[in-house]
């Protein structure tokens, strides 16, 4: 709060500019929307197909197989990333550093072209769903490590401590004492890693995977019906990634809580 | 390599792409952060509507969007313009979240300490919280501007010949993968670098 609760005048006075606020806004909406108009993109029979159950069973289908590849990710990606995180706490720790830090400076989209062009010309052709998880899992494991190692940094050291003076071995005490506190930490970034890697998974689109938009581009290709797909394949992402993110707010505010 | 030129074109697309974008993202970015702490419910909104939207839907839907979406309602730009214009919108919604978490850390009572004082909202910004606040936010926008050096990569999609295009064209002609995506990656890798290295420099210049 940057502000004193305002008096009468600057209740009036913020009133006055919320009235401006709200027209200048809506100003600009008409002038899309006439805009949208103008050029026929708003005519029911544009829209109406988004009405109709096999466009959404289609549109679902691919929403699913978004599901799959980030499930997929998450999970190569989650091992790894744990993996690479205890290799950099480990005493030797220069490879996986020098993994987690040249890849997080290559774009994915490097990586799916090494995929799509390079490997099979050495004869390495995956199928589809591969070309699309494989490079995403790579990028997003160092991620993914980094999450992991902030997690297990926060713990505190005395419990860590604690678990050593009671006899347990190095491995036992990360399992038992460590990890279960360090992922509860983490927990709220995981999700939001989440949020980040389905959309990554988007780059269907450029290996041809059938995901959510791929699936826009080949009902956009059949019903000539561009803006309208995927201003519809835009919201069913905001939607799945919206709750993602209410997910991890939720989770943040409920650590914090039992945190104090 | 009788192409080498093509890559370095695609590097300068790409150049280009980083530094226009990057400074879009930023005024904008502001803007916006400013809406979200700012006095008025409406806007505060605005702001927070602006954020979901972008945060929550891949930057790939996005540049298809504007790039094969806006002709049909006869907006047409050059596609550099148009990949300019989404990446800057689509990153300018991290940046006022990583400049939001950067006011927030500005402890609280240096806000009420400033109104005892009788600034206003702006002058409480302008004196008290964005100097504070400065330094913090540094290696956050740092991280952002990495992150939209990797991202500008998609206008390849779109059809932009930047550096992951060209290298995918030369390779295709030439059928040189590994010195070529290699040499793209380190083109890469050193932009990230030079951007990290001057969010290093501008947080110790701003630590005094």
């Amino acid at each position: 709060m940057m502000f004193d609760p305002p008096g009468p005048r600057g209740r009036r006075r913020s009133r006055i500019a919320s009235a401006v606020a709200v027209v200048v806004v809506l100003a600009l909406v008409l002038v899309a929307v006439r805009r949208f108009d103008a050029a026929g993109q708003l005519e029911v029979a544009k829209w109406r197909p988004f009405l109709t159950w096999p466009v959404w069973r289609y549109l679902l289908t691919g929403l699913w197989a978004t599901v799959l590849a980030a499930a997929m990710i998450f999970l190569l990606a989650a091992v790894a990333g744990l993996a690479l995180a205890f290799g950099r706490m480990s005493s030797f720790p220069w490879p996986f550093k020098a993994y987690i830090e040249v890849v997080r400076t290559i774009p994915v989209l490097l990586l799916i072209y090494v995929v799509l062009f390079v490997l099979p010309a050495y004869g390495l052709d995956l199928p589809l769903f591969w070309k699309l998880v494989l490079p995403l899992a790579v990028s997003h494991a160092a991620q993914f490590a980094e999450v992991f190692r902030a997690g297990v940094l926060a713990v505190d050291r005395g419990q860590g401590e604690a678990g050593a003076s009671l006899g347990l071995t190095h491995a036992q005490n990360m399992r038992l004492v460590v990890l279960p506190q360090a992922v509860r930490h983490v927990l709220p970034s995981l999700v939001s890693q989440t949020v980040g890697l389905l959309k990554d998974t988007a780059l269907g689109y450029v290996v041809s995977y059938l995901e959510l938009l791929q699936s826009g581009r080949v009902l956009a290709n059949f019903n000539h019906l561009l803006i309208q797909t995927f201003l519809v394949v835009g919201l069913v992402y905001l939607v799945v990634n919206a709750s993602l993110s209410k997910l991890a707010r939720h989770l943040e505010a409920r650590g914090a809580r039992s945190a104090r | 390599m009788s192409h080498l030129p093509d890559l370095v074109g695609g590097f300068l697309t790409t150049l280009a792409l980083v530094a226009l974008s990057a400074a879009g993202a930023f005024a904008l970015g502001v803007v916006v952060v400013v809406l979200r702490v700012g006095p008025l419910r409406v806007l505060r909104a605005v702001g927070t509507g602006y954020v979901e939207t972008f945060q929550n839907i891949p930057l790939l839907v996005w540049l298809v969007l504007f790039v094969f979406g806006l002709p049909e309602v006869g907006v047409r730009f050059p596609l550099f313009t148009t990949a300019v214009v989404v990446i800057s919108l689509y990153e300018a919604a991290y940046v006022a979240e990583a400049l939001r978490s950067g006011v927030n850390t500005v402890a609280q009572g240096q806000g009420e300490a400033a109104r005892a004082l009788g600034l206003t909202f702006g002058q409480t910004l302008r004196h008290v919280v964005v100097p504070q606040a400065a330094r913090r936010v540094v290696q956050p926008l740092g991280n952002i501007g990495i992150a939209l050096t990797m991202n500008t990569s998609l206008a390849a999609v779109a059809g932009v010949v930047e550096l992951t295009a060209s290298a995918n064209r030369v390779n295709l002609v030439e059928a040189l993968p590994i010195p070529i995506f290699v040499g793209a990656g380190l083109c890469y890798a050193l932009l990230a670098a030079g951007i990290g290295g001057l969010a290093g420099v501008l947080e110790r210049r701003l630590a005094t």
